[in-house]
């Protein structure tokens, strides 16, 4: 249902001919053995296909988001992200040359989330494992868990994580262009650009932007993991940083750190492209047939922003918000 | 070089250039002290600043629920201010009002000087602001900050060259005073500025039409600095700031203020450097009348800016209209009402405040008030949390009030400078006024000599006349 967003070609790289609109080509940098992800893909992508509703193993879950991940073509379509929005702006290519990749199979793939509020009891897993993984403050809640009262008086418990907006007034409002939408649809701060004016904040609807008002908390180097949009740690001392959806972690299959966290379940990643999520349980969900089952809704769909989070509300809850 | 007097024709009025060149020659002894003075506060705001720097914006009170506070409220503030040498110059100067002419240098360099101090806020206000030059080299078109940054620059500049060019004629004058003084540095600089400036009818001609081109693109260029700071709050959809009314509002606010702080800066110079026989109690009191329509559009403003939001009550504006109107910022928002609408208004309105220094007051108690709404304006809506509902909260600290103190000692001092080096009344202009007057009262005299001598000759009487001589105004004078 979102393909179309898919349908725009990489600024600036020739097209391969016969690739259909939601085929559009994608980019590997060689450095990151992509190569495995894309054996493993159309594989998995076929077994996936029949799927509606099924446990699965957790090895399962990683290769299903394996799956998806291989269109996206690791990390790499983060610098593309950049360069395509540096291009785009007019102000020349930045970040490392990138391949374009001999596959037409591979496909990129499109990051959506569903949480299924029935389930949550609002313990806040989710928002400590992020912490943890990102190495924040506690104020700093990329993934903050609120809790609401329905108009029936009930209360029930809304995990907010990034919306990844497909219309992020983030990123309209960014003077520098330091807030950039990738091509997997994933909304990244490049915290080496970022000037601090905070306008993003004040556009976001969803409160989901964080200012490094103190010295961010200091974080233990890794070998090969620099500080990048996808991996923004540490924080930067000035700089807004946000929810990334664990954009380092989905090329390999692996599950963002808020999804893990969860308990109960409820929160789904996965892939509009292949119509595919995974939550902590290991439960497998076709997204488009879930959410039209459960009429899940989009926060503030009034605001325009196309979100790619859908909420399944429960039985006593009549909205979110 | 030529001396200007004589090329010019206009009569030599020794007052005025002494007068104007005084705070250059012989500024008084309480001068340095208070530069020095000021100079400290401003220190003490740049250290403010650095420790800033250091520990980060918190430091200055900021928060998740203050992403937008003080320094914000303050661009606005000092950037609205320099509207008035905008209008009190461009707008009179169009409308051919002559009284204007000993006022429009003092508010030319307020113009000058706060938009400069107001568009440097911008840095404190930055988390990162080593990396502002960024909206030069890899700008984001669709940002309402890059067209903010653009508006403000292009804004400041025309300031400066509105300041600038009816100033040409006047630094030859000071040059030739600065050389009989023996400041031949300063007298160099001065004849450096003034563009070999010789008051020949042909440069007078240019430079009447360059001032009229710039008087014109100023005003527009007034209008959209505002507009464009006011979309900066409006594009996006937090409650009170979407508001379609908010770029006439700045608008509006931005000229009140600005003649506000025009006041303010008239009656402090005229009374340090004894300039109240060109600048009377009428020029303070018709600026005030200027001031009245300005205060009562903006309270009808206020008005509508408020009742759609707090009758029809959609959750978000209803919430923080709730709160200005009768909650946590209720305080601040009626002491501005008060304090910033209805008292100003009052003391112009009526015939027994009408007098200079309660017009000064209502001016001082406008540009205060102006700054809480400001800060009411920008804090509220950051405050509220549109997801939880709840407020947050911003509170003062050292660093954020030593930064806005800086600034508010940046004007005096950076004025206190200004006119250490260029005449602080527009010299030329009001010998042009007066030339201008003593021909239209000599052609009145002649006028009515001929009507005398018809009449005598109608009636047979003797045609030997004895015309009065034609009434001398003094230059500049605001007459009823």
């Amino acid at each position: 249902m979102h393909e179309e967003t898919v349908a725009s070609s990489s600024a600036g790289a020739p097209e391969p001919a016969g690739q259909g609109p939601s085929g559009a080509e994608d980019y590997v940098q060689p450095r990151l053995g992509s190569g495995i992800a894309a054996k493993a893909a159309s594989a998995v992508t076929a077994a996936v296909e029949p799927v509606v509703i099924r446990k699965v193993s957790r090895r399962r879950v990683l290769a299903v988001l394996g799956a998806a991940g291989a269109g996206a073509a690791a990390v790499g379509t983060g610098v593309l992200g950049r360069e395509k929005s540096a291009q785009a702006l007019g102000t020349g290519a930045r970040g490392t040359p990138a391949t374009v990749s001999k596959n037409p199979a591979r496909r990129t793939a499109q990051w959506a989330m569903v949480l299924d509020l029935r389930r949550c009891d609002g313990c806040k897993g989710c928002t400590m494992a992020c912490q943890q993984r990102h190495y924040l403050h506690a104020d700093q809640t990329w993934i903050k868990v609120y809790k609401m009262t329905s108009s029936g008086g009930q209360t029930y418990h809304m995990p907010r994580p990034c919306m990844m907006c497909e219309d992020p007034p983030c990123m309209y409002v960014c003077p520098v262009g330091a807030t950039f939408r990738n091509d997997e649809g994933i909304v990244l701060v490049d915290q080496s650009v970022c000037i601090g004016c905070r306008t993003c904040m004040a556009a976001c609807p969803y409160e989901a932007r964080y200012f490094n008002w103190s010295t961010p908390k200091p974080a233990p180097r890794m070998p090969g993991m620099p500080q990048s949009p996808e991996w923004p740690v540490p924080q930067v001392l000035g700089t807004v940083g946000k929810c990334v959806w664990c954009a380092d972690r989905l090329p390999h299959g692996e599950l963002p750190a808020c999804v893990q966290g969860c308990p109960m379940g409820v929160i789904y990643i996965g892939d509009l492209v292949s119509d595919v999520a995974v939550n902590s349980f290991g439960d497998v969900i076709r997204i488009d047939e879930f959410i039209k089952k459960n009429d899940a809704v989009r926060f503030k769909e009034e605001l325009g922003t196309n979100p790619r989070v859908w909420y399944v509300l429960g039985h006593d809850q009549s909205s979110v918000g | 070089m030529t001396n200007t007097e004589e090329l010019s024709d206009v009569p030599e009025l020794p007052d005025v250039r002494a007068a104007s060149m005084r705070p250059v020659l012989k500024p008084g002894r309480w001068y340095w002290p208070v530069v020095g003075a000021l100079v400290a506060v401003v220190a003490v705001g740049v250290v403010a600043w650095v420790t800033q720097l250091h520990e980060g914006l918190g430091a200055a009170g900021y928060n998740n629920h203050a992403f937008w506070a003080i320094y914000i409220a303050d661009v606005v503030t000092f950037i609205g201010v320099s509207y008035g040498g905008a209008v009190v110059s461009a707008i009179l100067r169009l409308t051919g009002a002559s009284w204007r002419a000993p006022l429009t240098r003092i508010a030319e360099a307020t113009a000058v000087v706060t938009v400069i101090i107001g568009g440097s806020f911008i840095i404190p206000h930055l988390g990162r602001p080593e990396r502002i030059l960024e909206l030069i080299y890899r700008p984001n078109l669709s940002s309402p900050i890059f067209w903010d940054f653009v508006a403000v620059s292009t804004y400041a500049f025309a300031s400066i060259v509105f300041f600038f060019l009816p100033l040409m004629p006047d630094l030859a004058m000071a040059r030739d005073r600065l050389t009989a003084a023996n400041r031949p540095r300063l007298a160099r600089l001065c004849g450096t500025l003034s563009c070999r400036w010789q008051a020949k009818p042909s440069q007078r001609r240019r430079l009447d039409g360059a001032i009229g081109l710039v008087a014109i693109m100023v005003i527009p260029l007034a209008v959209s600095v505002h507009s464009v700071l006011s979309w900066a709050f409006t594009l996006t959809s937090r409650p009170w700031w979407h508001e379609s009314i908010w770029a006439p509002y700045f608008v509006v606010a931005a000229l009140y203020s600005g003649i506000a702080l025009v006041i303010i800066v008239v009656a402090v110079m005229r009374r340090i450097w004894g300039l109240k026989a060109f600048i009377t109690d009428r020029h303070l009191v018709r600026l005030g009348f200027i001031l009245a329509p300005f205060g009562a559009a903006y309270l009808y403003l206020t008005i509508a800016d408020f009742l759609p939001g707090s009758y029809v009550g959609e959750n978000g504006v209803a919430n923080v209209f709730a709160q200005v109107l009768a909650g946590r910022y209720a305080l601040w928002f009626w002491l501005f009402v008060f304090a910033g609408l209805i008292v100003p208004l009052l003391i112009i309105a009526l015939p027994w405040t009408r007098r200079a220094p309660f017009i000064v007051t209502a001016a001082a108690l406008v540009v205060g008030s102006l700054w809480i709404k400001r800060m009411v304006m920008v804090v509220a809506p950051a405050n509220y949390g549109r997801v939880s509902g709840v407020f947050g909260s911003y509170h003062f600290t050292w660093i954020s009030a030593c930064v806005t103190l800086a600034g508010v000692a940046a004007i005096p001092l950076l004025l206190l400078l200004v006119f250490r080096v260029v005449p602080i009344l527009s010299v030329t202009e009001m010998e042009e006024m007066a030339a201008r007057k003593e021909q239209e009262a000599m052609r009145e005299g002649a006028d009515r000599a001929l009507a005398e001598i018809e009449r005598r000759h109608d009636a047979g009487e003797s045609l030997d006349v004895q015309v009065e001589e034609a009434e001398m105004t003094p230059v500049g004078r605001a007459d009823a």
